[in-house]
């Protein structure tokens, strides 16, 4: 697999929201609008790039039996350096994601990365394979924050173009499974066409 | 002896913690296809919640009297991972019956964010609090921790039956799976919108 391929593969091919369905915790919670969408894919992002990164080069040292702890204690090392950045230089998105920042540590994506790629390919591939699959995420949080936020608020990144309220039920709970729902059909729609 | 009523009927009904909190989402979409999966699982996540949260409210105790708060979420996920490893041992050798029951279900809960959300909520300031700094106290948190847990296998096992009847439908290809699950989850989440304002 080209360089190339290794971080475009996570918008489409595996994309981790709509086709392999992982973290959908903080998906469904945190993209209340785009720019909370889009930070906690950033936040996830970063912490994905570094597990990795750090994951493939001491994967050879690990004893197999004991290889998934030692990665949740990596992960979770980058997730409380995080909390100390974001604290310190982006309080007010700390304050909103809040819970979901820690949460980070148990995010099937991030562990799921490590046990499927970093610990058998090389330091540069499975750190592009973190950007990669970090756009992906981060992209389709931006979108289904988007949607909810244009449904739910009617504006697009806090700029208001829709007078009046709009729906509220789309910024909260169930707002969140229906769009999540709708979207992964419509991508399945696309993909689909595009495929025969 | 209300504010613990306040604090289960708060927790089941009002802020369920699958339908709007969003924890414990993966087994929640994962595990719903068949009713005794499902109830399997919540049994499960109850127990692992309910000493998970007494033991890493302990332990926050002596993190802070240490002054290392910042290692709380290190310090709890290998907490929660070596838990669970040890209630799977020790069913085994207790409860062959029990343990034959939840067994397959015990490892995947490591990964569960509930568990370690709860963890993490109770040792932060909260509404359910009856002490003036806003803390919970052990009987709160162990309280709040057992009825999340509730609440987690009343959305579960409602879910599930949900589920089982779908499958006897006709339903659009492009919606099979994940999606029809997710539309139904969200009219579940509408229903139980009903209950806020109750507390």
């Amino acid at each position: 697999m080209g360089k190339f391929q290794l971080i475009t593969k996570g918008l489409i091919k595996e994309n981790p929201t709509f086709v392999l369905l992982l973290g959908m915790c903080p998906t469904l919670a945190t993209t209340t609008s785009a720019i909370n969408g889009m930070s906690m894919g950033l936040a996830t992002m970063f912490v994905l790039i570094l597990s990795n990164i750090v994951i493939s080069a001491i994967a050879a040292y690990i004893p197999d039996k004991v290889r998934i702890p030692a990665y949740i204690v990596v992960i979770a090392t980058f997730v409380t350096l995080l909390q100390f950045i974001m604290q310190a230089y982006v309080p007010d998105i700390y304050e909103t994601l809040g819970l979901f920042i820690p949460l980070i540590v148990v995010n099937c994506i991030v562990l799921g990365r490590a046990e499927a790629f970093a610990n058998k390919n090389s330091i540069v591939d499975s750190a592009l394979d973190g950007i990669g699959i970090g756009l992906g995420f981060t992209c389709s949080l931006t979108v289904l924050g988007l949607v909810r936020e244009i449904l739910g608020s009617g504006s697009a990144f806090g700029f208001k173009f829709i007078a009046g309220d709009g729906i509220l039920a789309f910024v909260l709970a169930p707002g969140a499974f229906l769009a999540l729902g709708y979207l992964i059909v419509i991508f399945r729609k696309l993909t689909s066409k595009k495929a025969e | 002896m209300v504010e613990y009523i306040l604090i289960i009927i708060s927790a089941i009904f009002v802020n369920n913690i699958l339908l709007s909190q969003f924890l414990g989402v993966c087994p929640f979409l994962g595990v719903s296809n068949k009713l005794s999966t499902a109830s399997g699982m919540s049994m499960a996540v109850c127990f692992v919640i309910t000493l998970a949260t007494v033991v890493t409210y302990l332990l926050n105790m002596l993190l802070v009297k240490l002054g290392l708060e910042f290692l709380q979420t290190i310090s709890f996920i290998l907490v929660i991972a070596a838990l669970v490893q040890m209630v799977e041992i020790v069913l085994k050798k207790i409860s062959p019956a029990l343990y034959a029951s939840l067994g397959i279900f015990l490892p995947l809960i490591t990964t569960n964010c509930a568990v370690l959300g709860v963890a993490l909520t109770v040792v932060k300031p909260s509404v359910y609090a009856s002490a003036a700094n806003g803390m919970m106290n052990l009987g709160e948190a162990t309280v709040y921790a057992f009825a999340t847990s509730l609440g987690f296998g009343l959305a579960m096992i409602l879910f599930a039956g949900l589920r089982e009847q779908l499958s006897l439908n006709d339903v659009p290809k492009a919606f099979k799976g994940i999606p029809i699950a997710l539309v139904t989850a969200g009219i579940l989440a509408m229903a139980f919108m009903g209950f806020s304002g109750l507390v």
